[in-house]
Formats: C-alpha cells, structure tokens, sequence
C-alpha cells in the first residue's frame, strides 16, 4: 500500500467506526474484494467529516458496488434501479436542500446504463458526491464486459477478448462541468478518504472513481488471482499522463455556481417547501 | 363572484398539483403533454416548488420517487413513448410504496405513431405496464374542469394508499380549452401525507392496522430509512426469504383491492330504464353522451356508465347497473381493449366493441349509428 508509505495515520479504533457508522449486518462481498476497502474509508471520510448521520443519504444503484451503502451504512439509504441512483438522488436533493447526498455506484451501473445521467449531473453541477467503484467489470451479473473493460481482457461475453476500448470517465465528467473529478485506487485507502472528503465539502457535483479490485469476477476471467488483480491494476493506472492508462490523483477542479444556486438565481426556488 | 376562465386539461392539471400541494415536477418534453411542464415550469417557483428538466423519462421518474422520499408531492407528466420508458422506476415505486403522480395523455401508438393526434391505447399499459406483482389506481377524466379534481384526487389516493397513481388524459381532454373554474382553498379536499408518530422502532414497511398502509417518514428526519427495491422485512432489510415476500406482495395489493370502494368511481346516465348501455371513459364519453342523447329522441332506451376509475376495474359496479341491460356498447379509441373486461364482469349481456383507430375520436352520429343499428356501425 504505497499511499501508508513515510505516513502518520491517526485512526479511531475500527469499534468506534463500526458501532457509529454501520448497521449490524453481515456483508456479501467475496474475500478480497475491494468494496470493502471504499466502506471502510468512506466511513473515516465521514467521520472526519463530522457529518450529521441523520442528514446524510446515500443512494446507490445495482451492483455489487451498490451494496456498500445498502444496507449496511446507519444512514438514510435509497437503493434504486439499475443505473438510476444519480437520478433519483437529484429528484432527493432538490427537494430537501439539507440533506448530504452521496451516490455510491459501479462502472456498469455508473458509466454504462446510467451513463447519460452522470453526464447531465456533472452538467447541472448538482450538489452530490458520486464514488463510482470501476472494477472494470460487470461484476454482480457474473462477469460481462462493462465500458471500462480494458481492451483484450477477458469477460464471460469477451471471451476472445475485448475488442472495444475503455472509457475514461474522468476525462468525460470533467468535460460535462463536474467541479471536483479525483480518481485513485483501492490500493491507496488515504489517499480515498482525502478525496472524498474533499468531494463532500465541494459545494458542486463531485466524482471520485475508485479502480478496484473484483477477484472473483474480472480476476478469474483473466487467470489472475487476487495478488496479480491488485498489480493489474497498477499496470493501467499513472501518475503521470500515459497514453491509454488510466490517470490517478486530483484530476479536475472547476469555478462554476452550483445548480440550486442557479436555480436561486433565475428567479426560482432553492428547495422545495411543502 | 368567481370567473370562468378558458383553461386546456393539460393546464387544469397543472393548476391541480399545485392545489394539492405538489412541490416537485421532474420531466422531458413530449407532445400532447408538454403544456403540463411547461406551466409547472412558470408556477413552481411561485409557490417555492421546484421544476426541473431531466434528461429523459427514466430520470424524471427517478427524481420524481426521490422528491417524495425527501417529503415532497411530486409529479411528471408524459405521453406514450416517455410512459414506456418511465415503467421500470413506475415498478419500483409500487415495491416501495412511494406516493407519486404519473400523467399520461395518450396519443396514438405504437411507437412515434400519430404523435399529435388522440388515443384511449394506454390502457393496458397503464394498469400492467410495469413488472412484478401490484395493483394499480388509474383515473380517467373526461372534461377540463373533471381534469381538475381527478389530478387532486390522484395525489390525495397516492397519499392515502402510498402507490403512484396515474392519471389516465389522452390528446382530446389535454388539448381541448373549456370553461374552468379554479376550486377556491378549502373547497376541494386535499390529504396529506400520513407521518408516523416520532418513534425509532417505526417500520416503513410493514402495518400494523387494517389499513395495511404504513406511514411514511422521510429522509432526513433521524429514521435511518433502508428504503430498496429489493424484496424486503418490514424495517427495509433486505430479505429475500418466501414467506417475507409473499407477506409483502399480499399487503402491497391487498392495500388497493381491500379498500376499492374507497377509489372506485363511476359515472351513470339515463341508466334507471335503459336496455342499451355504453361503458365508456376518457374523451370518447363526450359523443357517447351525444349519441344516448340523440337515442333517447329516438325513443331508444340507451343509458351510459362513465368510468372515471379505470383500475382497480369498476367490475360490481358495471355489473349492478346492467342487470335489467340487453345490450352492452364499449367504444374507445382503441382496436377494443377495455370492452374484455366489461365481458369478464357482465356474464351473459352481448357486449359490442365500438373500436376506432387512427387519431380521431368517435362522432356522436358515429356511435349512434351503431347503437340504433343494433349491431354494426
Ligand atoms: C435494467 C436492468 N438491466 C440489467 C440488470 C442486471 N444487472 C444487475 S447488476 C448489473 C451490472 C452491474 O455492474 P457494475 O455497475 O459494474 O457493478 P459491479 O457488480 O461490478 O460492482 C447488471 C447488468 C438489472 N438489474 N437491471
Ligand atoms: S463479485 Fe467481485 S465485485 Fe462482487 S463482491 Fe465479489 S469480488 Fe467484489
Ligand atoms: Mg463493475
């Protein structure tokens, strides 16, 4: 883990962030899998945060990725249709201004299906954090190819290899008029928890995309077990520009007014009162 | 002393919502239905209700289940095509018992079709248009100032049941301006939202009383909700055990059919002597009051049964009023999809579908031509 590397980590004990945060309930994920990673560290996001747990919903889509929040975080949840969580969650933040909205959602989910209303989201600047949690698969339905499927990597309907390229979702939420766009890996837990904090205090709509990890799925379609999944992901990411691999850190910020601001502005109404 | 002002259905229904306390209209254009949002657009803001234009159907729907979760009155408006697009979410809003408004006003399908032109085509998909196991309350109304009280009942049974309910116009009543007169505050009876009693054991999904329909909290008020489509207990754990579930979909139904008394409105006329009956609904109920009028000139004992409740189906109460009937008519601008089910309700009474297609609705003489004929138009 190279973000701990040379670094002081101050943590409470993982009790504390147990009993305050989630819901006594087992998790589905298989061993190994990275979406326990992105709990773990959106729950010390929040908790550094201070954020009231009573204001805060979190909506998410279908997949495995979906689950982070539901039912696990002790929070407000919406767990929507296939695609749909940006959407349902603009419709939830418009009408009640107060409340901290977080997506969680996969690449399928995010990028794929739900592809136009992230795009839109990012447009209007809408006051949400999306964690889009890019395993490069389609993971829940057993391993299909997703957008983000690298070129030539196997998947149960790639199984020649992938003849399309992956997507780039940074590039295009940055394009759309997102104000924060950050992406990093499940590799770098700190680095995770500085951005979504960062996300969350970005008065805009902010988008975090974590490359992770899917063993199970992306990993044994590849032959690769858990170990070379991880260093997979290494190979397609950088921290420099590199044509065809996937750039991490801070990768976008921009000045525009938030879209309820907007909508104050052309003379309607903030929040809805009923 | 108040005055009549000339209004369409789709205006009506826009100054419905508002009446009935809608905050929230989440939409996409789409002809016959874009004056709806296009006046919700103007008076939101003015009442601080909030409009927004989402990128497609799918989203409106979305944003428009997400609203009322926030604790808003919400509603989208749409025609055919958008109305397909809209039944994934329209199903997850029944599993989670979300109050909402879905207007449809119908044109002429399939598909783009005869896209300014009228049609009753909707009818099905308004009551199984969506997947899975529910019951659904559509309305249907036949004038402007009908428009009115209908979109006003529609939220008030959405309240009172926590379903979408949906509206069921078509081209003609949208489209159509009429004297209109704007329900002064307090004339008409507005319900709101039933809120639990502060108590954190409170289970969204599951009630208690013979009403079988839970009160809903909303986000943002310390509840913690676990709200899924995902087959669920009654505190929202996800749960996907078969006896969990059938108790679910048996209180999700049982809620509407239990209690369909309380939704089912008709409509009669000159019914008391009549051997000849028109069922009818929507526009078309307009030139079928024509022809049973001219009938009655005629001499001819015809009556008409209005639905202005299309589902939960009015089956006793078109079965009552045709005890005495020797001839059943159902014309709707369709091929003849409503007239099945006054068969299944009606046992041995003849029943003739009065069918018409292609973006025009019936003429009075059309309809009375059929009837007088005693068969075939
Ligand atoms: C409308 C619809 N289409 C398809 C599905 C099936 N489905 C469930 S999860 C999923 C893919 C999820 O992939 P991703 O968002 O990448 O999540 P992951 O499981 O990889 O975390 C699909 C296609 C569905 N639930 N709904
Ligand atoms: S299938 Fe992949 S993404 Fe899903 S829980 Fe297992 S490892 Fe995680
Ligand atoms: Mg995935």
């Amino acid at each position: 883990m190279d973000f701990f590397r040379g670094r002081r980590i101050k943590m409470k004990s993982a009790r504390y962030y147990r009993e305050k945060y989630l819901r006594n309930l087992p998790t589905k994920f298989c061993p190994g899998c990275g979406n326990g990673t992105v709990l773990n560290c959106f729950v010390r996001a929040i908790d550094d945060l201070k954020i009231d747990l009573d204001k805060l919903l979190c909506v998410s889509g279908i997949g495995c990725s979906a689950w982070i929040p539901s039912p696990f975080i002790n929070s407000d949840t919406l767990h929507v249709t296939h695609g749909r969580a940006i959407a349902f969650a603009t419709g939830a933040k418009l009408a009640n201004n107060k409340l901290e909205v977080v997506v969680f959602t996969g690449d399928g989910d995010g990028a794929g299906i739900g592809g136009n209303h992230l795009i839109h989201a990012a447009r209007r600047n809408i006051n949400l954090t999306v964690i889009l949690i890019n395993n490069l698969i389609y993971a829940m339905t057993g391993g299909q190819v997703a957008p983000t499927t690298p070129a030539n990597m196997r998947t149960s309907t790639t199984p020649y290899g992938n003849p399309e390229y992956m997507f780039d979702l940074c590039k295009l939420v940055s394009a759309a008029g997102a104000t924060y766009v950050a992406r990093t890996t499940t590799l770098h837990p700190l680095e995770i928890i500085s951005f979504v904090k960062e996300a969350i205090r970005n008065r805009g709509f902010s988008f975090v995309e974590v490359i992770s990890q899917c063993p199970t799925e992306f990993g044994r379609k590849n032959k690769l077990d858990l170990k070379q999944t991880i260093n997979y992901i290494r190979e397609i990411t950088t921290r420099k520009e590199e044509e065809g691999k996937l750039r991490l850190g801070i990768i976008h910020k921009g000045e525009r007014k938030e879209f309820t601001e907007r909508i104050k502005e052309t003379g309607g109404a903030a929040v809805a009162e009923s | 002393m108040r005055d009549y002002v000339l209004f369409s259905g789709n205006e009506a229904c826009a100054e419905a919502a508002i009446y009935a306390g809608c905050r929230f209209f989440a939409g996409y254009p789409i002809t016959p239905a874009s004056e709806i949002a296009e006046h919700l657009a103007k008076r939101l803001p003015e009442v601080n209700g909030v409009y927004v234009q989402m990128e497609d159907e799918i989203a409106s729907m979305a944003a428009v289940i997400g609203a009322s979760w926030a604790g808003v009155k919400s509603m989208t408006a749409t025609s055919g095509p958008g109305f397909s697009l809209m039944q994934e979410n329209i199903s997850y809003a029944y599993m989670t018992e979300t109050p909402c408004v879905v207007v449809d006003v119908q044109r002429s399908g399939p598909s783009t079709g005869q896209a300014t032109m009228p049609s009753q085509q909707d009818v099905y998909q308004a009551r199984y248009g969506a997947h899975g196991d529910y019951e659904s309350i559509v309305l249907c109304p036949w004038s402007v100032q009908e428009t009115f009280y209908l979109t006003v009942r529609a939220f008030n049974l959405s309240e009172k049941f926590r379903v979408p309910v949906i509206l069921l116009s078509d081209e003609v009543i949208g489209h159509m301006r009429e004297n209109f007169l704007l329900p002064s505050e307090g004339e008409v009876e507005v319900i709101d939202r039933i809120k639990p009693e502060r108590d954190l054991h409170f289970e969204p999904f599951g009630a208690k009383d013979p009403s079988m329909v839970p009160p809903m909290p909303s986000f943002g008020e310390g509840y913690r909700l676990l709200v899924t489509g995902s087959a669920h207990r009654e505190n929202g754990v996800r749960d996907y055990t078969p006896s969990v579930h059938q108790k679910l979909l048996e209180r999700i139904t049982k809620k509407i059919l239990n209690r369909k008394e309380e939704i089912v409105e008709i409509e009669t006329r000159y019914v008391d002597d009549a051997k000849t009956i028109l069922v009818c609904y929507g526009s078309v109920a307009r030139p079928a009051l024509g022809a049973v009028e001219l009938a009655r000139k005629h001499g001819l004992k015809v009556g008409m049964i209005r639905l202005k409740t299309l589902w939960p189906f009015p089956d006793d109460e078109i079965a009552g009023t045709c005890e005495e009937v020797e001839k059943i008519y159902v014309p709707e601008m369709n091929m003849g999809k409503i007239v099945r089910e006054v068969k299944r309700c009606v046992g041995n009474v003849e029943v003739t579908s009065i069918p018409k297609v292609g973006g025009v609705i019936h003429g009075v003489k059309e309809i009375y031509q059929w009837i007088s004929s005693g068969g075939e138009g």
